[in-house]
């Protein structure tokens, strides 16, 4: 592509300053983004796709550590509701995460070594004002539409809330607008075994040994959070793993742990400790309202964006309640708003996998707002 | 909006162009669609059936997926010029709470259900000795929706209980019109437009 803006696997480092909600002031900030198919000439044709905790901007590429196709080519691709033939698609890695954009892992300018805990804290408002000053680099002045599951989908609703103007439409998928003390308290397990790692050092370990079996346990105990127990109960049971009997110890004998031991290690692999720290507090710290003077249908004053929510039945996460809330205050701003809950065994995963129901709404939902 | 069916035509031909309508237990978005697409009307709707919110979305419509039971508290105090009701008042568990919501929601209300003392629906009770089983109240006693069958002098009752106004009512017999005069007894389907 003649354009060096545009291609794949692309890194930008933007002058800044960020003014961030803590106060801080961050500058330069890189963003790590990929991006698919072709803007437009009048740039009308850009959807940004906004990735969870532990994604990252491999939406539709393979993932450089892992080999893995992107994490949503379900949703992403020829023929799909978001098509890089029709669409010019941007993925970009959040501030605050480890696979290239500004993060607790990358080099603080002032000492030369990784910013370890003297990274700002960051939110989800930071994230999304990132990917604006990202767009502007892009020149894509307004976006057709920015699409998110999980925290993803809090980015988009912290879009159309901060950037009415800059957003035609928004898909929030399995998503809230405020963290739950429930939600809280799964995270800060997820902390605490990070921090009580020995080599977690006090988040200064990157010329060491990593807390990699702090960050997999943080990472087990998310996980179930993801699944449901009638998905949990039809995968593994309590089946015993490659053994006749129990053991009387506490090897793995059942599937269901040497399942988790297996998450929490590939995990490691591909993520850094302290970014997990510093984006589980930054969805814990969301809360749409709060940033609206405590109500939510004030987030949502006078907007022409189009909403589409969508909830899974299974969810226990981020459950249908959650997306109603905010639907309710969508229609109390007086906003175009639709929702659906579908139904699926897989809990708040199911986002992420094979769902026509899904992809029929987002294409439906999509496909109108081009028809305008 | 020809092939729109009889009742939701009647109620499409009276909605004021360019107005702002929320359509209760919507389906799959057939009337709203006709309105926005004839009369430039900003329609909203609410619809049980996840498929159904799925077909309507992809018609780009804006439609929401819950019950009309529990959920048309929800909605603001005259956010709409109309809200509309067909063929659901007789499925709702509360039909007069659900009527006060409609006219809290919308400045009037549409309102259709099939008529229970229709003639023969009265012959198949009189002389079968048996529930009705009739193209408007085609499921069998044991599985059917319609947990609130209604008549038209018994919606009429209803509305002046309420201290509503009947702007406008609609009868129908095999999807042609017929004569209000013993309409309880002749019309197998009502439309009544109802104001606060």
């Amino acid at each position: 592509m003649s354009d060096p803006r545009f291609g794949q696997n692309r890194r930008t480092t933007l002058p800044g300053p960020l003014k961030l909600d803590g106060g801080a002031l961050l500058s330069p900030l890189d963003i790590a983004y990929e991006t698919y198919g072709t803007l437009n000439a009048d740039a009308s044709n850009a959807i940004l796709v906004c990735h969870a905790l532990t994604g990252d901007q491999y939406v539709a590429s393979n993932h450089p550590v892992t080999g893995k196709p992107g994490w949503w080519t379900r949703m992403i691709g020829p023929d799909k509701p978001i098509d890089p033939a029709r669409d010019f698609v941007i993925c970009a890695n959040v501030l605050g995460s480890c696979m290239g954009s500004s993060g607790p892992a990358s080099i603080n300018p002032a000492t030369g070594h990784a910013w370890g805990m003297a990274f700002p804290v960051i939110t989800i408002r930071d994230m999304v004002r990132a990917q604006a000053m990202l767009l502007d680099h892009l020149g894509v002045r307004r976006l057709k539409a920015v699409v998110g599951g999980s925290m993803g989908g809090m980015q988009a609703l912290s879009w159309a809330a901060t950037f009415p103007e800059r957003v035609a439409a928004a898909v929030i998928i399995a998503s809230t607008a405020r963290h739950s003390a429930q939600n809280i308290a799964f995270h800060e397990v997820g902390r605490q075994a990070i921090m009580a790692d020995p080599n977690w050092q006090g988040g200064d370990y990157y010329e060491g040994t990593p807390p990699a079996a702090g960050l997999a346990v943080a990472r087990m105990a998310a996980h179930i959070t993801y699944l449901s127990e009638a998905g949990l109960t039809e995968k593994f049971g309590r089946r015993l793993q490659a053994r006749e009997a129990k053991s009387f110890g506490f090897d793995a004998d059942f599937q269901v742990e040497s399942y988790l031991r297996y998450q929490g290690l590939a995990f490691t692999d591909r993520f850094d400790a302290n970014a997990y720290l510093y984006i589980t507090r930054a969805l814990d710290y969301f809360d749409l309202a709060e940033e609206h003077g405590g109500t939510l249908a004030n987030a949502f004053r006078d907007t022409a964006t189009r909403f589409c929510l969508v909830s899974f039945d299974t969810d226990w996460l981020y459950p249908t309640r959650e997306s109603r809330a905010i639907v309710q205050a969508l229609h109390a701003a007086g906003a175009a708003a639709s929702f659906v809950e579908l139904s699926s065994p897989f809990g708040h995963d199911a986002f992420l996998l094979d769902s026509p129901e899904l992809n029929r709404v987002v294409d439906g939902f999509l496909k109108a707002g081009a028809a305008r | 909006m020809s092939d729109l069916r009889p009742d939701l035509a009647i109620i499409a031909r009276n909605v004021a162009a360019g107005s702002r309508v929320l359509d209760v237990g919507c389906g799959d978005g057939a009337l709203m669609a006709a309105l926005r697409d004839t009369a430039g009307v900003d329609a909203r709707g609410l619809e049980i059936n996840p498929a159904n919110v799925a077909a309507a979305v992809g018609r780009g419509l804006s439609v929401v997926q819950g019950d009309a039971d529990t959920d048309l508290a929800d909605y603001p105090d005259a956010s709409f010029d109309y809200a509309i009701l067909s063929q659901t008042l007789q499925t709702t568990m509360r039909p007069h709470v659900v009527l006060d919501h409609l006219l809290r929601i919308g400045r009037r209300a549409f309102v259709s259900f099939p008529n229970f003392a229709h003639w023969r629906v009265r012959g198949s009770l009189l002389w079968g000795g048996r529930m009705p089983v009739t193209p408007l109240l085609p499921l069998k006693w044991y599985e059917t929706p319609n947990i609130h069958h209604v008549t038209v002098d018994d919606f009429r009752e209803l509305v002046r209980d309420r201290g509503l106004t009947v702007e406008g009512a609609w009868f129908l017999s095999h999807g042609r019109p017929a004569r209000p005069a013993a309409a309880n007894f002749f019309a197998e389907h009502a439309v009544f437009l109802l104001r606060r």
